[in-house]
């Protein structure tokens, strides 16, 4: 199929972008790397009067460390999450979840950005946004103002991002001695949206778990923060018994939708023999 | 020294490594797709579908569209059946066989969601897609026919009601003796198994091209086809317009696998829109309409049991199979094929000669089901090689040696089997030993055994197949379809001494170029690179059955071969004239005239060529030198020329998870003559990825309601790279000897068994845990379910 006929104009400040929007009284999109703007397009599932690159916005790039946050432009593109050292130092489960984001084609254009926007509860990005416990920096008419990931994905393809709003970057708290993590997922074939994927990272005193964050994704409208396993880590140590525990509660944390190819039960099953080799593996990195 | 092979001989092609002349082409872009074809003038079509997979079509309104920008046309079914006869998808030799007759769009009701409705024309395709969107047509739905069991209910609502049922086929096969051994066999194994749709998702979709010219009556069609005769006589009877000026060009064609060889009906549309227009209109289906209209394959619940005495000889088979095909029998070479190899491919290696099956092809609500690559074969021997290693299991025998004990004897040929089919001779146990060898049986057994008691589940499977290659006219001829089996080939050489050979076989990517021009260089004693090849256009070659059911290299190159011999009697008879010698005492090498007995050069060819067409006058008087030939070549001896072999599967599954890794696959394969080894072991390579496809990730779901719910490469998987394990392939070569040439089909071999072996495999690995599965594609759902997780 092809798209339907658009306008098209290409922003180069975030002033520009906002006012474009505006103008075309919320017949438009923007679009970043494209990669699921596109083919919605093309499938003619959307079929906005304008798009609004935004692709070439000094402003939506760059990595930089601010203190305790790294800051992320949301321009970043797939391949440089995967490949950047600051990245890789400070906000590593990005780093770990970008091999398993689609193909080198997709990572070259896709943006982090555009994938947190979009907010497929499949993505692997957006549950990473909450295990990493960043804060997502939204410019609006108003200004500029901050959404903690905890209050950012609010249902299905829906984000604290009002109409009109770019995301302009992610701040990521660095981590920090005594943080481990781990992130894996499961999919039929590499590079797929997985059946279900998780990202955790806990903070250790000694042995004890102090804190963690237990991020899901395809499991739900949204990806998911499973609660009620992370509090029955808290205060333990990581040992058998301790992720027995998490692992048996952890199907009541989710909400995967009815599907006959991957059923809710399925969902549940996969995700306590994920939670359980996640785990595990953060416990073994004990040293 | 080395030792000198038949390879050593000059200008011996045949068994080489020759690489595709044609693959630099298409790799720097150079190709030509119908795609990639844009002729003066030309239109677009797109097409409006039914949103329902059962409906009566109450009204259709174009008004707002036909004045929408660049609109030049938008026509029904009713505007097109003016123009074009129905036809229908039945063939004599299946006796009872009903279809429905099919037009190339509907006039009052469509079967199957997605089927296309309305054609809009418009300068481009955007603007034919914007304009399908501003037609409307009201639709009263109807109870949609789905589920196989729904379909025979005698209270189900029939799709056909002229048919009286929704019954297309049914046929049964009854040697005598079953129940009596049933009875009385000390061990009876049964299963049943479900075999989902899936699809041939070609790189290239289907294309076509309708150029009609109102000046001359004629009409051009690029196609992306694999048989461009097949389709030159039905758009002829079919549009009543005389053969002779119906003209169908295949150019380079992106994959076929059997999907392209079917009439549909977007394509024969094209036909008629461009004839309303008498302007070119072209049509390429996009991959949202593939899944909606190419045909899908298999879809098959097969209930089969076996019988065996205590030491695990197989004694008799009984098998039941239901195929759901969509709403009508595919045209012109129908949807019964496919059921009909599976209830005689059954059993076919073995011994055992009493046999008993039924099968029923049913119609429903879903897009047709007709003949992909392997037509049959995964299925009767995903069912036989099951049930054989169930057997196994039940007598306590390894997988192999109950297959050496019950696979009929290398030397026991010609015979047939419990099916009546007739094998010349096959090499099942030749290919067992030696499969059992490459992929060291033993050793993966011991590793095996050690794995598992680290919780690591790693299954063997293996599975024994044959194929059917080179059909004669007792495929379709004998049916009444317009299909030949036999092929032309015109072999010419020019001035300089290169060559040409047009062929009515096809290059769809396989290599067949390559092939026919290493058989004309070796036969006619020529430099392979001094050939060229020319296929897919109904003007320039000679008629032929074109390419299906594994018939290029066996059919084809034996046309091409006895074509270059008629050619080099007659350059020797030119050469022996001007040399003053005797045609015997002569050779042609590597493009010259050589003395037979010493190979002692005489006269290059060239020369030849250049006396014969610019100086006939010093030849001698009453000397017409010939150097075109055309030739044909029909097979007369066996029905089928069947090959065989054997596949191992070797995977670990994560039994957490039901996700599988196919660690490696063994192919040991017996296609008669092997004319290049590279070609063959690349086709077996790309069907096996096929099956490997089918047994763990390709499958056309379908809610209750008729609707396909995965129609998208987002939700339906094909294999990918990362996915498939190394294949390694061996070789036992059994000639044909109804040829010179000797060569089988191979094309359909990866693709026979690949699944089989993997369900095999699966099972084995799932031994501990005490669950089976027999339902393919094997997903991580069902797997878990098997394993009793879920
Ligand atoms: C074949 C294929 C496989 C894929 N597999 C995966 C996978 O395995 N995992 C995965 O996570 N993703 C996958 N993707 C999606 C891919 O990661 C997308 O690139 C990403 O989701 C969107 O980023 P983008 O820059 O391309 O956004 P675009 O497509 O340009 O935009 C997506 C949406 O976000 C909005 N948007 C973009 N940027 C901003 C911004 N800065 N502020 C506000 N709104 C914005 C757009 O308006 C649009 O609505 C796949 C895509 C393809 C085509």
């Amino acid at each position: 199929m092809k798209a339907r006929a658009f306008n098209y104009v290409r922003a180069s400040t975030v002033v520009e972008a906002l006012k474009a929007f505006e103008d075309a009284q919320d017949d438009a999109s923007y679009i970043a790397g494209g990669q699921s703007l596109v083919p919605t397009l093309a499938l003619r599932l959307q079929a906005p009067e304008l798009l609004i690159d935004i692709a070439h916005i000094p402003a939506l790039r760059g990595i930089e460390l601010q203190g305790d946050w790294l800051r992320i432009g949301a321009l970043t593109r797939h391949f440089e999450v995967l490949s950047d050292p600051l990245i890789r130092l400070h906000a590593p489960l990005y780093s770990e979840a970008a091999p398993h984001v689609a193909h080198p084609a997709i990572r070259n254009k896709g943006t982090l950005g555009g994938s947190i926007s979009h907010a497929d509860p499949a993505s692997e990005f957006p549950a990473m946004t909450l295990a990493l416990g960043a804060e997502l920096e939204i410019a609006g008419r108003d200004g500029i103002r901050r959404v903690p990931a905890d209050d950012f994905f609010v249902d299905l393809f829906q984000t604290a991002i009002e109409p009109g709003e770019l995301l302009v970057a992610i701040h990521v708290p660095v981590v920090r001695s005594g943080h481990r993590w781990a992130f894996h997922e499961l999919a039929r074939r590499r590079g797929d949206f997985a059946l279900v994927g998780c990202g955790i990272l806990a903070e250790f005193s000694g042995d004890v778990v102090e804190h963690v964050c237990i991020a899901f994704f395809s499991v739900g409208s949204t990806p998911l923060r499973a609660r009620q396993a992370e509090e029955a880590l808290i205060g333990k140590k990581l040992d058998q018994v301790a992720i027995a525990a998490a692992q048996a509660i952890v199907g009541d944390d989710l909400n995967p939708p009815e599907d006959e190819h991957t059923p809710p039960a399925m969902k549940r099953h996969l995700a306590r023999v994920l939670l359980g080799r996640l785990l595990g593996e953060i416990a073994r990195q004990d040293v | 020294m080395g030792v000198l092979t038949p390879l050593d001989r000059p200008n011996s092609y045949i068994g080489r490594s020759v690489p595709r002349p044609n693959a630099k082409r298409l790799l720097a872009g150079r190709g030509r797709y119908v795609t990639d074809i844009t002729l003066p003038r030309m239109l677009h079509v797109a097409y409006v579908r039914s949103p329902y997979a059962h409906a009566r079509i109450v009204s259709i309104d174009a008004q707002a569209a036909r004045k929408m920008p660049g609109v030049r046309l938008i026509a029904t079914g009713e505007d097109l059946a003016k123009l074009c006869t129905p036809w229908v998808g039945t063939m004599d030799h299946f006796k009872g066989m009903k279809s429905p007759p099919q037009l190339p769009l509907p006039i009052d009701k469509v079967v199957w969601s997605g089927q296309a409705v309305v054609a809009v024309v418009a300068d481009t395709r955007a603007l034919a897609e914007d304009a399908a969107e501003a037609v409307y047509i009201e639709f009263d739905e109807l109870p949609a026919v789905v589920d196989i069991d729904a379909a025979r209910d005698p209270s189900a609502p029939v799709i056909s009601p002229e048919l009286g049922s929704n019954l297309c086929f049914h046929g049964k096969i009854d040697t005598g003796g079953v129940e009596d051994i049933f009875a009385n066999a000390a061990h009876v194994v049964e299963e049943e198994f479900h075999f989902g749709r899936h699809t041939a998702v070609t790189m290239e979709p289907r294309a076509i091209i309708a150029d009609y010219d109102v000046s001359e009556a004629k009409l051009t069609v690029h196609h992306a086809t694999q048989t461009p005769y097949q389709f030159q006589d039905i758009y002829a009877r079919h549009y009543g317009i005389p053969e002779s000026s119906v003209r169908v060009i295949a150019p380079d064609i992106g994959g076929s696998f059997g999907m392209k060889l079917h009439m549909y009906h977007e394509d024969m549309a094209v036909v008629g829109l461009s004839m309303m227009l008498g302007r070119p209109v072209k049509y390429v289906a996009d991959r949202i309409e593939s899944f909606v209209s190419d045909i899908h394959a298999r879809d098959h619940r097969v209930r089969a049991r076996m019988a065996a005495d205590t030491d695990g000889n197989i004694l008799a088979m009984d098998v039941e199979d239901v195929t759901g095909i969509g709403a009508f029998s595919a045209y012109p070479r129908t949807s019964v094929v496919e059921g009909n190899q599976v209830y005689r491919l059954m059993g076919a290696p073995y011994t055992f000669r009493n046999y008993r099956a039924d099968l029923q092809v049913v119609f429903q609500n879903k897009v047709q089901m007709s003949q992909y690559r392997a037509v049959g074969h995964p299925v009767a021997c995903t069912v036989t090689e099951r049930l054989v290693d169930m057997i196994a299991e039940k007598t306590a025998h390894d997988v192999f040696d109950i297959r050496s004990r019950n696979m009929i004897a290398d030397d026991a040929y010609p015979c047939t089997s419990p099916t009546g089919y007739q094998f010349e001779a096959l090499s099942h146990h030749a290919c067992l030993a030696k499969v059992k060898a490459m992929m060291n049986y033993d050793g993966l057994r011991a590793e095996q055994a050690e794995l598992r008691t680290k919780g690591i589940h790693r299954g063997i499977g293996i599975a024994t197949f044959v194929e059917i290659t080179n059909p004669g006219p007792a495929f379709y001829g004998v049916g009444g379809a317009r299909i030949s089996s036999q092929d032309g080939a015109i072999v010419k050489i020019t001035p300089a001494g290169d060559v040409h050979c047009s062929i009515s076989v096809t290059e769809l990517g396989q290599g067949t170029e390559t092939i026919i021009g290493q058989i004309v260089a070796e036969h006619l004693g020529v430099d392979r690179d001094r050939i060229k090849v020319m296929t897919g256009d109904t003007d320039t070659t000679p008629y032929g059955g074109a390419t299906y059911a594994c018939r290029g290299a066996g059919i084809g190159g034996e046309t091409a071969l006895q074509a270059a011999k008629k050619l080099k009697a007659n350059v020797l008879a030119v050469a022996a004239a001007i040399l003053q010698d005797e045609p015997d005492r002569l050779d042609v090498q590597s493009g010259w005239i050589v003395e037979a007995g010493t190979g002692q050069q005489r006269i290059e060819l060239s020369e030849i060529a250049r006396i014969a067409y610019f100086r006939s006058d010093t030849l001698p008087p009453g000397t017409q030198a010939q150097l075109s030939v055309a030739h044909h070549y029909a097979p007369q001896g066996y029905p089928f020329a069947f090959t065989n072999g054997i596949q191992a599967c070797h995977l670990e599954l994560d039994v957490e998870t039901g996700l599988v890794k196919i660690l490696k696959l063994w192919v040991v394969e017996d296609c008669g003559r092997v004319i290049n080894p590279l070609l063959v072991d690349e086709q077996i390579r790309g069907g096996v990825v096929q099956g490997l496809g089918a047994a763990f990730f390709e499958e056309c779901v379908y809610g209750d309601n008729g609707q396909l719910t995965n129609g998208s490469l987002a939700d339906y998987l094909v294999p990918m790279a990362v996915e498939m394990p190394d294949i390694e392939i061996g070789h036992v070569e059994t000639l044909t000897l109804d040829t010179q040439l000797g060569a089988k089909g191979v094309g359909e071999a990866g693709t026979a068994a690949a699944s089989a072996a993997a369900l095999n495999a699966i099972n084995d690995a799932m031994k501990p845990f005490g669950g089976t599965i027999a339902q393919v594609p094997m997903t991580p759902a069902r797997l878990l379910k098997a394993l009793g997780h879920i």
